[in-house]
């Protein structure tokens, strides 16, 4: 079956089986190798994308139904070589280790901050349930998340790395994209 | 307390974010299933669905007739190459691909090599796998029962499921301190199987050059220089023509030490097919089949004065090993360091005895950050020293108080023979209980269990033996366990350091450039460090049991001291004056007496590469190797204190604090330091309250995905407190112990220790782990749970 997704700003079309996971068609046919898959039960949240600006675990969806759908991966959040606030919080707070899990993590951490810009620890905690980590113990996640969410708030950090204040979700409206 | 400070990149040890994360936070790292070659081609593993059969027949023609199917690999292409077997790290042999029986569900039974990754599954559909079920042994209590199937009939004359029986300490002396003991406390408990689960499963991509003849294997692997190898000794290869590249790990604790059967059909996938295979295997093959962790059976006993002067233990461990012996462990230490039980006690006398069996369930015990048995070892006598407190009505902080070493004992050698180097045990136990407010937290538990809520506060001091080890009496295979490092200072004074230690995710690049720059004065943003190519790097035996400080930081540290001699040298002539008139501030070498006169580390690098007259014997450069074969292990330690609430009506647990003290001597880097702390102590929550390999009567594995194998998420852990200590270790070069398996040692003993004291109200004085809420509600009522057997 044939089908156009936008992968971090570039559109690309393929013939896919129907049962191809996105997580495998992003990494197998497209090259994004920076998404990764770490259960075969949807647990583990490795695989997280934005799919229309909302985060997914991408070894739970088929490629066939991001027909038509922008896709963005870590691999396409930092602009002009600028890291989006949540990867340089990440770094700041020592938040990864192994760096198996990061790639999910941060991306689901974007799509936390983009419901709720100034989290608490809590709120952290539970917005990042569906994401396991092995080597961090979580306590540097959570740091990581609210430091970005400070530099995040409308005025705090530089103009690129602004959260955009309309109401509405798409890829590029959470201070990064795939633009 | 945990603030981390970030200052600049400091020109040594000290506070600094990690060179690693660049790559890894745009998802530029590169790990095993990121590797694509031309022509590459990806192996799947048929399984075993029965935990004990004879194999009948297999039929693979459907397979081979799969248009995408390029070659289907059975036991008996293996045993053709002399490749159905494969000696492990226990000097036993396992199978690759079972010839005669399969003898744990999961078992590898045969290989498929296909275009691709879906085709190689369907593939696994069409091959028809006739077996005839014989009866298993589940139940490690009954693997030596007269009448227990035997498991390994493939070892000739083996008429039982016995693999070993290993003592230590002095059984004599041992049964007298209990005989005359005022007080002698008995508990049976578990600790039961567990799993390593690294978010990263194991996998390969094997290459054979049918040209060249050389193998390259880019794998998950803890050790490639010990791959490499076992790899020749298995294969019968050249060691020279084998590479082995072990690229970013996502994660191992202690999961990617041995060889797994999948490594070794992608290698013969590879030889037979001549296209490079890809293996990598999903969760729940890693899970079913993979090294596990712990499965100790402990009997324990502790002998002490009325008033709570502990004289003496006494140990019985049955050990369920699975179905081949392959244990990761020092040669002469089938039990691994299990022989350090007596912690961090001042004891009269100590004696105990592990007996290894046979089992139908998948090999391993030495894995997720034990340190070769000390989890095992740490969480007996931490539970004992519980279970004397209960008996004597004393407090358990107090007793141990009461019984830790002396800081002048140390070095003390133990009644089992082991030499701790340094330790301070009484201030880091003040320090963690000032840090929880102890009494304050008593007074606070006492107030609830009038009120009838259910409030535990569990302690819990470690000693760990890390950094394995003296060659004289630590060796793999044959091979000792000392470590080589390489350094090299380019002209211009950047450097690059090549070790044998492999990084799962510990910050070596990091952390490794910082020893290097406080020795030498270069910053650790211009030391590169090289690690995982055997190709590349000096011979060692990898990063397992928190080695990688005590032994290649070691080597690391010396052989910059190496080249800062060289160094001197080099100076001496540019300055003109004796290498003797010369002293040394960091980076930089100096006319004593004459500050002004002096060369940089940077001048000195470039000088030794030009045309200045060295003295004879010197060749200029500088470079410099080393293979540091350390004198003993080191010794961190730790004081921990967990508080939990506990709703006793539905038996659910709350980790509500978690105080740890942890001293390992100097910290090179406390940023990484606290963040091993951090991912350990997540371990000891999952254990304690979540994680257990599970059985039923026929073998089936119960716990083999993450729908039933439970990991900790971030709603379970609460935010760790730490504070820390610090002695250092006299014998290591810098004064660093060990550190990264600290916590998951020390950890799992003060949550159970928690869940027990919160149920003191209802008896409780022992419930083996996981403390799942059926295992809480179960032991307040009084009746214990055993939830690693869904048999009893």
């Amino acid at each position: 079956m044939r089908i156009t997704v936008t992968v971090d700003g570039t559109s690309y079309t393929d013939d896919v089986e129907p049962r191809t996971l996105l997580v495998h068609h992003l990494r197998e046919r497209l090259g994004k190798v920076g998404t990764v898959v770490g259960c075969d039960t949807s647990n583990c949240g490795a695989c997280t994308v934005h799919l229309d600006g909302h985060s997914v675990k991408s070894c739970s969806v088929l490629a066939v139904q991001a027909d038509g759908s922008e896709v963005t991966t870590v691999e396409g959040l930092a602009r002009d070589g600028q890291l989006h606030p949540v990867q340089q919080a990440f770094h700041d707070n020592h938040a990864l280790q192994c760096g198996f899990c990061t790639p999910g993590m941060i991306m689901q951490s974007i799509d936390l901050l983009a419901d709720n810009p100034d989290p608490d620890e809590h709120a952290v905690r539970e917005g990042l349930e569906g994401n396991l980590c092995r080597c961090t113990g979580y306590q540097n996640i959570v740091k990581a998340v609210r430091d970005a969410a400070h530099h995040m708030r409308p005025g705090a950090g530089p103009e690129a790395e602004r959260v955009a204040d309309t109401g509405s979700r798409t890829a590029s409206s959470v201070g990064g994209g795939g633009e | 307390m945990t603030a981390v400070e970030q200052p600049e990149t400091p020109l040594g040890h000290g506070n600094m974010r990690r060179k690693e994360d660049a790559r890894f936070i745009r998802g530029r790292g590169t790990y095993v299933d990121d590797v694509t070659l031309p022509g590459m081609l990806h192996g799947a593993v048929l399984r075993s669905p029965y935990a004990h059969a004879r194999i009948v027949s297999i039929d693979t023609s459907a397979a081979q007739a799969h248009p995408k199917v390029r070659a289907v690999i059975t036991g008996e292409t293996l045993a053709g190459l002399n490749l159905a077997w494969m000696p492990t790290l226990s000097h036993d042999v396992q199978a690759v691909l079972a010839t005669d029986k399969v003898r744990f569900q999961g078992q590898e039974v045969a290989f498929v090599v296909a275009e691709d990754r879906y085709s190689a599954r369907d593939a696994l559909e069409l091959i028809d796998v006739d077996y005839e079920a014989l009866p298993p042994v589940i139940d490690a209590r009954q693997a030596l029962a007269e009448d227990a199937p035997v498991i390994r009939d493939d070892l000739e004359g083996r008429t039982d499921n016995h693999i070993f029986d290993w003592e230590s300490g002095d059984a004599a002396a041992t049964d007298d301190v209990f005989a005359s003991a005022e007080v002698v406390a008995a508990q049976d408990m578990l600790y039961p199987r567990v799993h390593p689960a690294p978010l990263e499963t194991c996998g390969a991509v094997a290459d054979m050059d049918a040209v060249t003849g050389k193998l390259t294997v880019w794998t998950t692997t803890q050790a490639p220089h010990a791959h490499r190898t076992i790899y020749a000794l298995v294969a019968g290869l050249p060691e020279h023509k084998i590479r082995i590249i072990s690229p970013d790990i996502g994660g191992g604790f202690g999961n990617k030490v041995g060889i797994y059967p999948g490594y070794v059909c992608a290698v013969v996938g590879s030889i037979v097919t001549g296209k490079p295979v890809k293996w990598v295997e999903d969760r729940s093959e890693n899970l079913m089949s993979t090294s596990f962790a712990r499965d100790y059976h402990m009997h324990g006993e502790i002998a002490a004065t009325k008033d709570g002067r502990i004289l003496g233990l006494r140990v019985n461990v049955l050990a369920d090993h699975g179905a081949f012996n392959g244990t990761a462990q020092p040669t002469k230490f089938p039990a691994g360091f299990f022989g350090v039980f007596t912690g961090s006690y001042d004891l009269e006398a100590a004696h105990c005895s592990v007996t290894g069996v046979y089992t139908n369930k998948a090999p391993g015990g030495v894995a997720y950050a034990c340190s070769f048995r000390i989890t095992e070892a740490v969480y007996l006598v931490e539970r004992l020293v519980d279970v004397l407190a209960f008996d004597l009505g004393m407090d358990p902080a107090e007793l141990r108080m009461k019984n830790l070493l002396r800081p002048e004992q140390f070095p003390y050698r133990s009644k089992t023979g082991w030499e701790y180097d340094s330790g301070d045990y009484p201030t880091a136990l003040r320090a963690a209980l000032d840090l929880a407010d102890y009494p304050a937290l008593r007074a606070e538990q006492a107030l609830k269990r009038e009120r009838g809520e259910q409030m535990g506060i569990g302690v819990a001091f470690f000693t760990e033996a890390v950094g394995a080890g003296p060659r004289k009496h630590m060796d793999i295979l044959g091979l000792g366990m000392a470590d080589g490092a390489e350094l090299r200072v380019h002209p211009t004074g950047k450097a690059v350091l090549r070790l044998s230690c492999q990084t799962q995710g510990q910050g070596h690049e990091t952390t490794f450039a910082q020893i290097v720059g406080e020795e030498l004065g270069i910053s650790p943003d211009d030391i590169d460090v090289v690690h995982g190519d055997t190709d590349q790097t000096p011979f060692g035996l990898g990063t397992y049991g928190s080695r990688s400080t005590p032994v290649s930081g070691a080597a690391a540290a010396v052989v910059a001291r190496k080249v800062r001699e060289r160094a001197r040298i080099v100076a001496s002539a540019m300055l003109e004056v004796s290498a003797d008139d010369l002293e040394w501030e960091k980076g930089r070498w100096f006319v004593r007496g004459d500050v002004e006169a002096g060369r940089t580390i940077q001048e000195i690098a470039l000088a030794a590469h030009s045309d200045l007259e060295l003295p004879e014997g010197v060749e200029g450069h500088l470079d410099a190797t080393c293979v540091y074969n350390p004198p003993n292990l080191t010794y961190p330690f730790g004081a921990y204190v967990c508080v939990v609430d506990v709703d006793a009506d539905t038996g659910q647990v709350t980790v509500r604090r978690f105080v740890a003290v942890d001293d390992c001597g100097v910290r090179i880097n406390p940023m990484i330091v606290e963040g091993q702390v951090h991912g350990g102590l997540a371990d000891g929550v999952g254990m304690a309250l979540m994680q257990v390999m599970a059985f039923d009567e026929d073998g089936n594995h119960l716990g083999g995905s993450f729908m039933d194998y439970l990991l900790p998420t971030s709603m379970e852990c609460p935010s760790w407190e730490l504070g820390e200590t610090v002695t250092p270790s006299p014998h290591h070069p810098i004064g660093a112990k060990g550190i990264g398996e600290s916590a998951t040692v020390g950890s799992p003993a003060a949550v159970v220790n928690a869940v027990v004291d919160a149920l003191r109200p209802f008896g409780v004085r022992h419930a083996d782990m996981p403390l799942t809420p059926a295992a809480v509600w179960s032991a307040a009522q009084g009746t214990p749970l055993r939830t690693d057997l869904a048999i009893t």
